[in-house]
Order: structure tokens, then C-alpha cells, then sequence
């Protein structure tokens, strides 16, 4: 039974390390999240504003429900840093001169706080440091109004308000070419003509305040100072992704280790019931001597437990090592300053309680039905086992069968639940594998559609201010730029009755040649040149359908109101975006022929002068260039993956493993004496190993086709609930993936194969035929 | 009769030629001598019975001639053929070929029917007889797709003893047959082999401990302590019928 038990080990290892490490890592995450934005008081509300004079915050701070707010002073800049020549974009936030923010304070890492006395010296995010290898007292050059200013780290901080730290409009983090930094608000202000203004506030409320009520309010007050529209914390783009990723975290630590669990209490059962079955003498004899049912539980539970507990130990020592693994990938990208990291206590209880319930639950039957039969029965060895002609044989494939075939289909239909939940149970490997698969395709097929189908430019523009049209000719003039597309992007409040999203709408050029609308059979969609587009999860939000009117408040400008119609859903996985005619969107705002940003294709050899000329252009604010977004997608999300893939391929191998083996070893122990006879009549060992495997083999072949039906569901769950605004993950399952699962299947089958195989290779035939069965 | 009896003297019909034949198990540190030298030859068409208590050695004779133990020391020639040379594929060549096995507890695959226990046999074989000419031979035409758990004891020995002389073998090996049968159904086992020996005239050995079997056979090849003690031949054999214990 040591194979037996080391299986099981294996098995319910695996269940209870990934719930432990599921849970853990998101507790940890959770806790740490939660400690930070209270120590370094995270707000509860943002407003950003074109420009509003200090005194407006009395009034901000007059409206109900407010418990503190504090006024910023908030730039987009360009960094010239020497020895990267890209134009680098940062966040610039003021700090009270000389002193901590009283909202969204600043962890310093390293160095210290701006001097008052200067007006170089900034503060600057962590993974913006790391990825230009910065240190204290390290120079670069920030853009600032189109002044060139030269600025002095002075140190190293995290911030609550940028645990994930995302460019806007980006679609994945780039730390290489975005950052943030912090400055004394004078330094800050008298740089950016902002002297005795702000143009951002943070807030947090009273504890019985209502959110909404209190953002309308806001928006009130700052409305004629140019309000971007007041948000609350959910909307607050880190806070946002981050608590995605706890979803996915949670949704994952739901499902991968009830797999486990439910796999190792099928093993439990069947390899207690049939250690049961070749003790029911001895539980007779035991009964004899006067021992109840009772005791025997006792007795046999402890067993159990005993089989489980190694599983269990280690399961928990590797979920905790593990949950360290996966904390430190998220802190590769979630910047929080120090992870802490918790395993509650009832996780543990957890762990150990649904193992030990589910093993329990596993062999109570076998337990019961040993238990109740009257011990002078029980001491009879167990009546010849009963079998039936199979039904394959019946609806007359039978003919041609050989014996040994026959065996294998009586075998297998004479217990037609521990076949079934055997297939089950590889299946489920196989399931699994292909789930943990599916998220490298998924990753790769969102890819294609966004940044390869969807997207044909080499790199994207951006203005800081509204511009004429005419800077695209501009554009084309300058040596490198082989063609140009212009776009503009409007922040607005999409409205359909109660429900209300906020995004914005791109203005695109009609018969586009570099950005593709694509329905979900990736055909293009022409831009109609009125009415609005939209991404096909944004109309399930706001429930509306082509033809359906909506209201779209544009949060810039003059902040119109406008009815438009719906012309058609655009499908897509990455974010959630309203399209139109660029004209037509011009239009309905009144502002003419206003771009904010084009789309460009270059001459690749000339790309670094291009660079170099955006960098002194005071007019542009930043370039994405699309390779790169498509590297640091991958990049974001290759480490997790393959921690991801790694962990559940092992399981995998581990429960097919688990499985097969077990299998094989039962049916070795109950079949070895009919195999040993046939040894005896002159069957080779080939012939006899034909009859045990070729039943684990038939149950593999079936279980395989079964596991991608599996997979194949489980990934439409793990779709379906993972699905946000954020991103909707394709459901699409490369044949590599499921080729992979049936490889890592056949080879772990084969494994233990090789295993029973050496046992039947070693049979000891004429010990078999002395003993009565 | 008178036939068998020339026969018996005749060396160039001998079916098994054994020579101090030795045979020792290692049971932890105890040596075990199961066999000390034992000599004998069983010729074709004879029936013997070898006879001796628990523990004289005949089991292990009797396992080394059908090829499912190898000998310590001596020699074991089946016809031409010396099996204490003969490796691992060979002696499975030489059970599925030559011998018919029949055990005290039957040994049937319970998942198949009388027929197909002894169909098992047949489709590996090189001239076997049919399986429902096998199961006629033992009376058990009737019964023949009966799974193991339908039938009694005596008619899954049979269902044995048909399986065993299904390939037409040179020499049937029998331990212990009615060792699990009362004896009216050990009779009817016996009558069984007793039919085949004289109708295919199969070289047939039965290792019992039951003396009232003897009187059935050509030969008895008493053992005691590893050794052959002696050899009585039967004048005149009795028919199971006769017997009585």
C-alpha cells in the first residue's frame, strides 16, 4: 500500500498547497492593500480640474460629507533622460512644501523628502527608479510647460494611489516610459503656472456619507473651473486593476483546489474500501472479541487520517512556500512597500477540515458496509464476484473479441462507478491542464486582435493639448514619417437611465487604414459616419442595442450633453470605448477640426531621430510605440503565467499520476491471482500486462476526449468569470494547448504503467496458486 | 492395460526423465530442502499419482515439471528438451504449448464463462481442440456459459480440467484436484481425467495425500522428505467408481 499512500499524498498535497496558496497569497495581497491605504491614508474620492484658485477648496470643504480634502497641483510632463532616447512621460504631483501629504501619503523608500529650499529636487516612484537603474542624486531633465528643467532625485518612494502605476490610455504597465514624481508644491506650481491654483483634489468622506451624492456635489462646485468629473476609489485606475486581480485570484481559489479535493477523496474511497474488503476476517475477528462498530470507525478514521495528514502537512508547507512565490510576482508589478504576508488561521482549519470530511466522507460507505455484517459471516472469504456479459458484447461487437479484451470490458463494466469516476478523475487532470494552457492563448489571441488585427501603426502621438488638424501635416513633414492618421480621444459619462459608465469616445478617421474595428468574427466594421460605436461589453453594461439612444456627457470642454444612437457593437477584450467619425464627433462638440494624437508609420532606421525630434516638440506629450505595448503585455503577465502553468501542470501530472496508479495497483492486488493462472497456461507477460493496462489504458483514451470537454468548460467558466471592464478573456484554446494536456496525461499514465508493469513482471506464480482467494 | 504396461518399459516413450533433482528455498535465514535428490520418469499414456504428506516435496516436483519453478540442482528433460537450462520465454513457451495445468482451487477467470475460461487457452494454442469439445469431454455441455460464481465447485474444477486438456497436451499436471471437493464430487472430477487419460491417452501426474485415490492410476510415486521412497505399480487399476473416502 506504500505506492498507494505516497499517491494519495500527492494527491491531496496538491489540493490543499493550491488552496493554501490561493488563499494565502489573496489574504496577504487583501491585508497588505488594506494596512497601506490606511497608514499612508489612500483617499476616497479624486477630482482633476483645469485650473481652480486656492480658495476654491473652502467651498469643496464646506459640502457635506467631507471629511478632509487637500488641493494638488498635478503635471504631465516629458523627461529627457540621457542615454534613453524615447520620450519618457511622468505624472508630476505637488507635496506640501517641506512636508507629507495629508492624503495619499508617500512611503519613502529611499532618500528623503524634497528640500523647500530647492526647486529641483523630486521624489520618484519605485519601479520608474528600477527600471533605469536610478539611485539618489541621479539627474534628468523634465519638460515642464515646454521649460527645460534639470531635477536631482532625492528619493525613492511608493504611493497608495499608484500601487499599479499605468499610463492612462496604455494598455500594460511600462515602467521604462512612465512614471511619477513628486515635488514641492512652490517648485511645482511657479514651473507649471499654477501659482495660487490647483487642478486636482483628493478626498475622504464622513463614514455615513453617500459617494454619489458627494462626487454630484463636487462636480457642481468645480464644473465652470474645468472638472474632469469626480470619481470615487473604485474608479481609481490602480485600486481598479488590483482589485481585478483579487477577483481572478478568488475566482482561481475557488476552482482548482475542489478539483483536488474531490480527486483525493476518490482515491481515499477506493483504496479504503479495498483495504476494508481484504480486512473484513480480521474486523470480524475484532467484532468477536467484542468490539462495536463503533471502535472499528475509530480505528479505520484513523487510518484515514493518518493516510491524509502527510498530504496535508506538506500540502500546507508548499501552499505557504508557493503563496511567497506568487506575493513576490504580484510585487513585481503591484508596488506595495512591503508585503505582509498572513495565513489565517481558518484556512488552515479549512484545509484540513475539507480534506479530512471529504476522505471521511470518501470510505464511510465501505466502513458501514463492513461494519453491519455479522462477524460470523464477514470471516467467509467474499463469494465469488458476480459478472455479467458486456453491453458492447451484446449489441453484437462481441464476436471477434478476444478473451483477454473480454476481461478488460467485464472488469470495467462490473464497476461502472469507479470506472466512471476514474475517468472522471483523469479527466479533470486533463481539464485542469488545459485551463492553466488556455491563459497563455488567451494572453495571445487578446494580443492578436488588440495590437495585431486592430492595430496597424508603428507608434501613437500624443498632444497635450487639443490640436488643430493641421499639426498632423506638421507631422508628415518631419524626415521618418511615412504616413499619418489622426485621432481624438473625449473623456465622457455614457448615460441609459439609471445605469451610467464613464470612458471615453476615439474619434477615428473614416476608412482608416491603421485602426480596424473588428466584430467578433474578427471581420472589419466600417465606421458609420454618424451615430456611435461601441465595445460589445460596454452595451451589455449599459444595456442598450444597436438602434437604442444614448446619452453622452463629455466631460471636457464645454460639457455638453448629447443624444446619439447606437449604430453598431464593436468586439473587443481589452477595455471598454465608445468609437465615432472623427468629423462627426468634432461636430456634435462644436470644436471644429480638433485632434488629440496620431497614429504614425515610420521608417523603422529612423525611428531614434523621430524620438529625439518628439522629445524637443514642446506640443507632443508622449509616443507609445506599439511593439513595446505588446512586449510589456507579455512581460506583466509571462511571470504570473508560468508560475501559474508550472503549479497546475504538476498538479495535473500528479493527479493523473495519482489516479492511474492507484487504478493499476487495485486492480493489480484484485486481479493478480487470475493473471498468475494465466501466466500459468502459458500467456506471456505481454499478454497478461495487455489485460491490467489495457484497461488503464482504454479508461486514459476515454478520459482524454472527456478532459477536453472538461477543459474546455472549465475555461468557458473561468471566461465567463473573470470577464470585467477591464478585459474579457477570449475564449480560445490552441490545439498545442490540448495536445500538451493529453501528452501530460499519457505520460504520467504511462508512468505508473511502467510501475504495475515491473510489479506484473515479478509475480510470484506458484505462491499465488497455494492460497485460497 | 496390457498396452500401458509395455509401454512403461518402453525408455523411448518417456514424456519426463528427472535426475537428482534438488531444490532448496531461502524462507529469511532458513534453508528449506524441498527436494534432496529426487529420480523418476513418467511415460506416455500413464496416469500417476504422486502421493506423500505436506511437506514431502511432491508440490514443488510437480511445479518444476510444468516449468513454474527452476531446480536448485539435477535435471528435468521433457522429451527432448532439458527444462533446467530453459530460460524465463521458453518455459512460458513450454506451458502454453505442452502442458495442461489443473490446481486444487480451479483458478478460473470469474469475468468469463465456462466456455470462454476455456477459450482462453484455445486461442493461443497451436492445435487445440474446440472449447465446447473440451467442456463435452468433462460433461459440462450444458453448462457452458455459466460464469465461475454460477457453477459449483466440482463443475469449476471441471471447467479446469477442460481448459487444461483443451490444447491437446502431451502431459496433464493435476495438484491437489478434489483437495476444496466433498467426494461424491471429487469422484465425478476424477472420472473426468479418468475419461481423458484413456481417451487422448494424455501422460497424466495427480499429486494428492489422499491414499484412497492411488488405486486409480498405473503408477504410485510415494515421496517422503524430498526423496522418491518408493514406486508401486498397479496391477489392476480401479475406476473412480470404486473409490471411497
Amino acid at each position: 500500500m506504500k505506492g498507494q499512500v505516497f499517491a494519495i499524498t500527492l494527491v491531496v498535497m496538491s489540493g490543499v498547497a493550491t488552496f493554501v496558496m490561493f488563499i494565502s497569497t489573496m489574504d496577504s495581497l487583501e491585508y497588505t492593500r488594506t494596512k497601506f491605504y490606511r497608514d499612508y491614508n489612500f483617499a476616497d474620492a479624486f477630482v482633476h480640474l483645469r485650473r481652480a484658485p486656492e480658495s476654491l477648496i473652502e467651498k469643496i470643504k464646506d459640502i457635506e460629507g467631507i471629511r478632509q480634502a487637500e488641493t494638488r497641483v498635478v503635471a504631465q510632463v516629458k523627461l529627457d533622460i540621457s542615454g534613453f532616447n524615447e520620450p519618457v512621460n511622468a505624472r508630476v504631483i505637488s507635496i506640501p512644501d517641506g512636508g507629507k501629504p495629508l492624503l495619499n501619503g508617500i512611503y519613502i523608500r529611499k532618500g528623503s523628502l524634497p528640500d523647500p529650499a530647492k526647486d529641483n529636487e523630486v521624489v520618484i516612484s519605485e519601479n520608474f527608479a528600477q527600471a533605469h537603474n536610478f539611485n539618489i542624486g541621479d539627474q534628468f531633465a523634465a519638460i515642464i510647460s515646454g521649460k527645460w528643467k534639470k531635477m536631482t532625485i532625492c528619493g525613492i518612494a511608493l504611493s497608495p494611489e499608484f500601487v499599479l502605476l499605468m499610463k492612462p490610455e496604455a494598455m500594460s504597465p511600462d515602467f521604462k516610459r512612465y512614471g511619477v514624481l513628486w515635488m514641492n508644491r512652490k517648485a511645482l506650481s511657479e514651473a507649471y503656472n499654477m501659482d495660487g491654483a490647483f487642478n486636482s483634489v483628493v478626498l475622504t468622506l464622513q463614514p455615513q456619507a453617500r459617494l454619489s451624492d458627494v462626487l454630484r456635489a463636487i462636480d457642481n462646485v468645480v464644473g465652470k473651473y474645468g472638472g474632469f468629473g469626480a470619481y470615487g476609489r473604485k474608479d481609481q485606475i490602480s485600486h481598479r486593476l488590483l482589485s481585478e486581480e483579487f477577483k481572478q485570484l478568488k475566482t482561481s481559489s475557488k476552482i482548482f483546489p475542489s478539483i483536488f479535493i474531490f480527486v483525493s477523496a476518490f482515491l481515499l474511497n477506493v483504496v479504503m474500501s479495498r483495504t476494508i474488503n481484504t480486512q473484513r476476517e480480521q474486523i470480524a475477528a475484532l467484532k468477536a472479541f467484542g468490539y462495536g462498530n463503533y471502535d472499528i470507525g475509530v480505528h479505520y478514521a484513523k487510518l484515514v487520517v493518518l493516510i491524509i495528514a502527510a498530504g496535508l502537512i506538506s500540502g500546507i508547507g508548499c501552499g505557504i512556500w508557493f503563496g511567497h512565490i506568487l506575493g513576490d510576482i504580484y510585487m513585481a508589478v503591484y508596488r506595495f512597500p512591503y508585503l505582509v504576508y498572513i495565513l489565517k488561521p481558518w484556512v488552515i482549519i479549512a484545509a484540513v477540515f475539507v480534506s479530512v470530511f471529504s476522505a471521511m466522507a470518501g470510505t464511510l460507505h465501505t466502513l458501514w458496509r463492513a461494519a453491519k455484517q455479522p462477524p460470523a459471516e464477514a470471516m467467509r472469504p467474499e463469494p465469488p464476484a458476480q459478472y455479467k456479459v458486456s453491453l458492447i458484447e451484446k449489441i453484437g461487437l462481441g464476436k471477434k473479441i478476444t478473451q483477454p479484451s473480454k476481461i478488460i470490458m467485464r472488469n470495467m463494466e462490473r464497476k461502472p462507478i469507479r470506472t466512471f469516476l476514474s475517468i472522471i478523475g483523469i479527466s479533470l487532470a486533463c481539464g485542469t491542464m488545459i485551463a492553466s494552457g488556455f491563459f497563455k492563448d488567451a494572453v495571445d489571441y487578446m494580443i492578436k486582435v488588440q495590437f495585431v488585427l486592430s492595430q496597424k501603426e508603428d507608434m501613437s502621438v500624443s498632444f497635450f493639448d487639443l490640436t488643430s488638424r493641421r499639426a498632423a501635416y506638421e507631422l508628415q513633414q518631419i524626415d521618418g514619417v511615412q504616413y499619418v492618421e489622426t485621432y481624438r480621444i473625449v473623456p465622457v459619462k455614457f448615460i441609459n437611465g439609471h445605469r451610467s459608465y464613464k470612458t471615453v469616445i476615439k474619434g477615428m478617421e473614416p476608412d482608416s487604414r491603421l485602426q480596424f474595428l473588428l466584430d467578433t468574427n474578427l471581420n472589419k466594421v466600417t465606421l458609420p459616419s454618424s451615430g456611435l460605436m461601441l465595445t460589445d461589453h460596454l452595451a451589455k453594461i449599459l444595456k442598450v442595442r444597436p438602434g437604442d439612444k444614448l446619452t453622452v456627457e463629455f466631460l471636457e470642454g464645454s460639457r455638453a450633453t448629447r443624444e446619439v444612437t447606437v449604430v453598431a457593437l464593436v468586439k473587443q477584450y481589452l477595455g471598454v470605448t465608445g468609437y465615432m467619425d472623427l468629423s462627426s464627433l468634432n461636430r456634435l462638440m462644436n470644436t471644429g477640426d480638433s485632434i488629440s494624437g496620431a497614429y504614425l508609420v515610420t521608417d523603422k532606421n529612423k525611428q531614434e531621430k523621430l524620438f529625439l525630434e518628439f522629445i524637443k516638440t514642446p506640443r507632443v506629450s508622449g509616443t507609445v510605440v506599439r511593439a513595446n505595448e505588446i512586449t510589456n503585455f507579455y512581460e506583466i503577465q509571462a511571470k504570473g503565467m508560468l508560475f501559474f502553468t508550472f503549479i497546475a501542470t504538476l498538479m495535473a501530472c500528479f493527479i493523473s499520476f495519482g489516479v492511474v496508479y492507484n487504478n493499476a495497483r487495485i486492480a493489480f492486488s484484485e486481479r493478480s491471482r487470475e493473471l498468475s493462472s494465466l501466466r500459468v497456461l502459458g500467456y506471456t507477460r505481454g499478454e497478461i500486462s495487455y489485460i491490467l493496462l489495457g484497461e488503464l489504458a482504454l479508461i486514459t483514451f476515454i478520459a482524454i476526449p472527456v478532459g477536453f470537454v472538461l477543459g474546455y468548460w472549465l475555461c468557458a467558466y473561468l471566461a465567463y468569470a473573470l470577464a470585467s471592464d477591464l478585459f474579457r478573456v477570449p475564449l480560445t484554446i490552441s490545439s498545442k494547448t490540448f495536445s500538451m494536456a493529453a501528452l501530460v496525461v499519457l505520460v504520467s499514465a504511462s508512468v505508473s504503467g511502467l510501475i504495475v508493469r515491473h510489479k506484473l513482471d515479478h509475480l510470484d506464480l506458484v505462491e499465488v496458486l497455494k492460497t485460497r482467494e | 492395460m496390457t498396452k500401458k504396461k509395455t509401454r512403461a518399459e518402453d525408455t523411448a516413450k518417456i514424456v519426463f526423465h528427472v535426475e537428482d533433482l534438488t531444490k532448496t528455498y531461502h524462507m529469511g535465514e532458513v534453508q528449506v530442502h524441498a527436494l534432496r535428490g529426487a529420480n523418476m520418469e513418467l511415460y506416455e499414456g500413464e496416469m500417476v499419482i504422486l502421493l506423500g504428506p505436506s511437506g514431502s516435496g511432491k508440490s514443488t516436483l510437480l511445479n518444476i515439471l510444468g516449468g513454474l519453478d527452476t531446480a536448485t540442482s539435477g535435471l528435468v528433460v521433457y522429451r527432448d528438451k532439458d527444462l533446467t537450462k530453459a530460460n524465463e520465454q521458453e518455459l512460458t513457451e513450454y506451458r502454453r504449448f505442452h502442458v495442461g495445468f489443473v490446481f486444487q482451487f480451479y483458478n478460473l477467470i470469474s469475468s468469463l464463462t465456462a466456455r470462454e475460461n476455456v477459450a482462453v487457452v484455445t486461442e493461443i494454442s497451436k492445435n487445440p481442440m474446440s472449447p465446447d469439445d473440451a467442456l463435452e469431454l468433462v460433461g459440462l455441455t450444458e453448462r457452458m456459459d455459466h460464469f465461475p460464481a454460477q457453477l459449483s465447485g466440482g463443475e469449476q474444477q471441471r471447467v479446469a480440467i477442460a481448459r487444461a486438456i483443451s490444447k491437446n497436451p502431451q502431459v496433464l499436471l493435476c495438484d491437489e484436484p478434489t483437495g476444496a471437493l466433498d467426494s461424491e464430487t471429487g469422484i465425478v472430477v476424477l472420472e473426468a481425467l479418468e475419461r481423458i487419460n484413456r481417451e487422448l491417452g494424455t501422460a497424466t501426474a495427480i499429486i494428492t495425500h489422499n491414499v484412497d485415490i492411488a488405486g486409480m492410476s498405473d503408477r504410485v510415486i510415494h515421496l517422503s522428505n524430498g526423496v522418491i521412497s518408493e514406486v508401486n505399480i498397479n496391477k489392476t487399476k480401479k475406476s473412480p467408481g470404486e473409490l471411497h473416502w
